[in-house]
């Protein structure tokens, strides 16, 4: 201790501070290079959790970013129980198929809430069939920062995978062996979470850049073996088709981009990640080609079709908040304007601007959509909860014109429905669905019913498009369901917009 | 304006097993939609399938497509039972497997009138087509092509075809005879050729081409299995703005020569004589009933 300075401190009498006491006094960790630079490496992901202060009854988060692939959520769930961790709120950006080793530890009390934007295969099915004692929340991507903003989902530690971080903590998922892209759900919860844990594939010098999730967010790192698989990202979820069915449906969304007064030049688009929303965007270049002009950016979930458009000159910008293939993963990495956004920026309503409220027009899918446009991805025929929230209701309340897509018929089951299962995104921001039986417009948006119709596409009032479903299926009968609330789907401003009862069958 | 020129470019063909696509394939808006009830049909599955193409028929959605049913030879257990099926949900037209000769039709057309009579039909109203497989249907086209006033086409059938000469399919040398021998019977009778599937439904630049050729020797139209192909048939098919423009200006020069009572008419210094207006008023009625080529 250098007693000159603790003299000068005694002798000026100030009250109210304290004077100082040594350079390591608040930063101990400068006291050796060993662990200035390595205090927060851990070397087992137990050694991680330890650190971290979790306790029992706290809240964790991951983020999806892997889709089926993801290995980070069973792997640190399956540690917690092991480590006998009790009554964790679970919320990742959202649950698959592959996360249904979770089953087991509800069952056993380690998860005993969940908030996610969707879930998929045996843990959804599970869970509508009353696995929980409490109802899960069903977000949206937006929502869920908006929770997390207004102290509702308070994340404790958050568990965050990725395939390069430097020992400060610099991350992305842009270098390394499994990258899956961008990191726009992670750097919310970097950002929000109070302790933050990465679980890195690869430690790499520093800085790692470009950094998605910085050194100052982070504040555990432990090296796993695997921390997700980027093949099977778009499984289940994102692909191209050479369906003739959902290549009609393609071919009319395009053709309803065209004529519904925003494809001028510089115009904006997110096309989704189903089969006819990712070859909506193969249709568009030909229109854009033909009218000579170009898209000035395209947001959201990105597949390959709109790097392809990217590429060729034809997308000026790219913001990225989740990268739906390897191809989409690669651009983030090489374009110098193919740019990774958080969530926050994307779709958040309460953040300071969302991304989604300069979108002019946006495909979306359906499972179903009603008679007054109210729509419904989570809950399928049977009762049982099987897609995702996702930015559904944040695109479509943002986008100047949002397109609902989707076969009138699938099998057997109407998709146009007197009235939706469950409601996710309110019919008054749906502008038009289109059908391989044609489009309908909705009466909130005559002007653009107006062009359409006067492009020649087959527009027709939605009551007709719910009749020709009934002549060919029947009336379907409504879903049995029992009194137990299983799921409660938020709306992105975080109100109550329907709930989820106990499927019957 | 007389009435719209009834095109028969494109026959989709669909299994009549398959629930799904029955039930909504005229969304594709093909011409003509094949429900098959022979080859693509399992022997397991031909009683259900016949009742899936009965009721499909009779769906209110199907009034605005012409509808045709190829069913089993009449040799077979299944075929009566078919055609009694398919004729009394009201089929547009039947189309007869395997003809090889005159008879094939005659013996088909004598069991459509009975069940017409039968189940109180208008008698005539069931149309037919026969698809020629053989070596001997080809030899006997032009009396099949004329068996029945009820004919409104015949198509070549390229697998079975091939067969029997010995031969397989390749670059269309194969087929050259019998397209011609089909299309010549098919235009002595005045009725419609249609020419074979092509069935690898990915190499759109390799069906284009076969399409560009059918349409040069004068086929109507084409059997297809895949959705995706009936734009790009169409469009093959659909006349370009210049031919159209040519045309329009080929008739309006008739016109003014015939108000001026001129036996000869010139355009541009060119004769233009009566086969080339009569070809004009066809590509004006095939673009106003199917479009410009885009």
């Amino acid at each position: 201790m250098n007693a000159s300075i603790t003299a000068r401190f005694a002798a000026a009498e100030i009250a109210g501070l304290q004077g100082f006491s040594g350079v390591t006094a608040s930063a101990p960790y400068l006291g050796s290079r060993q662990e200035k630079y390595g205090r927060k490496v851990a070397n087992s992901l137990e050694d991680a959790i330890r650190a971290s202060g979790l306790k029992s009854g706290m809240t964790i988060s991951f983020h999806h970013g892997f889709r089926e692939g993801d290995k980070t959520i069973n792997l640190v769930v399956g540690r917690l129980a092991e480590m006998g961790f009790r009554d964790l709120t679970l919320a990742p950006s959202s649950l698959l198929a592959c996360n249904f080793p979770l089953i087991e530890h509800i069952k056993s009390g380690v998860i005993r809430r969940i908030y996610t934007s969707g879930m998929r295969g045996k843990l959804a099915d599970a869970i509508s069939h009353g696995l929980m004692e409490e109802p899960i929340h069903i977000h949206s991507h937006g929502g869920r920062v908006h929770l997390m903003d207004r102290g509702e989902l308070a994340v404790d530690v958050a568990f965050l995978g990725v395939s390069t971080a430097d020992e400060f903590g610099n991350a992305n998922a842009v270098s390394g062996r499994s990258r899956c892209g961008s990191l726009g759900y992670a750097m919310v919860d970097a950002s929000r979470a109070k302790t933050v844990v990465l679980l890195a594939e690869e430690l790499v010098p520093y800085p790692n850049m470009p950094a998605s999730i910085r050194q100052d967010q982070v504040d555990l790192i432990v090296k796993v073996s695997e921390i997700g698989d980027p093949a099977k990202i778009s499984i289940g979820a994102a692909r191209m088709t050479s369906n003739p069915r959902e290549l009609l449906i393609a071919k009319l969304a395009a053709d309803v981009m065209e004529h519904a007064g925003y494809f001028e030049d510089g115009f904006s688009m997110q096309t989704g990640t189903g089969g006819s929303a990712t070859a909506t965007a193969r249709y568009l270049e030909q229109k854009m080609r033909k009218k000579g002009i170009k898209a000035g950016f395209a947001l959201g979930g990105i597949t390959g079709s709109i790097v392809e458009l990217h590429r060729k000159g034809l997308v000026g910008r790219i913001l990225d908040t989740q990268s739906f293939d390897a191809v989409a993963a690669d651009s983030l990495a090489t374009s110098p304007e193919h740019w990774e956004i958080s969530t926050n920026f994307y779709a958040n309503l309460t953040s300071k601007a969302a991304a989604v409220d300069r979108v002019d027009m946006v495909i979306l899918s359906a499972l179903e959509i009603d008679l007054d446009f109210n729509v419904n991805v989570i809950t399928g025929s049977n009762g049982v909860m099987l897609g995702a929230s996702g930015g559904h209701s944040d695109t479509a309340a943002g986008a100047n014109l949002a397109i609902v897509v989707g076969p009138l018929i699938r099998s057997r089951i109407p998709t146009v429905v007197k009235r939706c299962t469950t409601i996710v995104t309110p019919g008054e921001t749906i502008g038009a669905v289109v059908t391989d039986h044609g489009i309908a417009v909705n009466p909130n948006r005559p002007e653009v019913a107006a062009r359409l119709t006067a492009a020649g596409l087959p527009v027709i009032p939605i009551d007709d498009l719910y009749a020709q479903a009934v002549s060919l299926t029947g009336e379907p009968r409504p879903v049995e369901f029992l009194d137990k609330v299983v799921g409660v789907i938020r709306y992105r401003d975080g109100s109550v917009i329907d709930v989820v009862r106990q499927a019957a069958g | 304006m007389s009435a719209p020129l009834k095109l028969r470019r494109s026959m989709l063909f669909l299994p009549g097993s398959n629930a799904a696509m029955l039930s909504t394939a005229y969304v594709f808006k093909p011409d003509c939609i094949m429900f098959d009830l022979e080859d693509a049909v399992s022997l397991r599955e031909k009683d259900s399938a016949r009742l899936l193409v009965f009721h499909t028929l009779k769906l209110p959605v199907y009034s605005r497509v012409e509808t045709v049913v190829r069913i089993n030879s009449l040799s077979t257990p299944f075929g009566l039972t078919d055609l009694e099926a398919v004729v009394r949900a009201g089929v547009d037209v039947v189309r007869l497997p395997k003809t090889d000769t005159a008879d094939d039709v005659h013996a088909l057309e004598a069991e459509v009138e009975r069940i017409e009579t039968d189940c109180g039909r208008a008698v005539g109203s069931t149309k037919l087509m026969a698809a020629i497989e053989s070596a001997a249907g080809v030899v006997n086209a032009l009396a099949i092509a004329t068996a029945s006033k009820r004919m409104i086409g015949i198509a070549l059938a390229g697998f079975d075809y091939v067969m029997d000469m010995q031969t397989e399919r390749g670059d269309g040398s194969e087929l050259f005879y019998a397209r011609c021998a089909v299309l010549h019977a098919a235009r002595y009778a005045k009725i419609d050729a249609f020419d074979v599937v092509f069935s690898d439904v990915n190499d759109d630049a390799g069906f284009l081409k076969e399409v560009e050729l059918i349409k040069r020797l004068g086929f109507n139209g084409k059997s297809l299995i895949n959705p995706r192909q009936i734009d790009l048939l169409h469009n093959a098919f659909a006349p370009t703005e210049e031919e159209v423009d040519y045309a329009r200006r080929v008739v309006q020069a008739a016109e003014t020569a015939e108000s001026k009572g001129l036996g000869v008419i010139s355009l541009g210094g060119k004769m233009i004589d009566a086969p080339i207006v009569a070809h004009a008023r066809l590509v004006i009625a095939r673009a106003n009933a199917s479009g410009l080529r885009t």
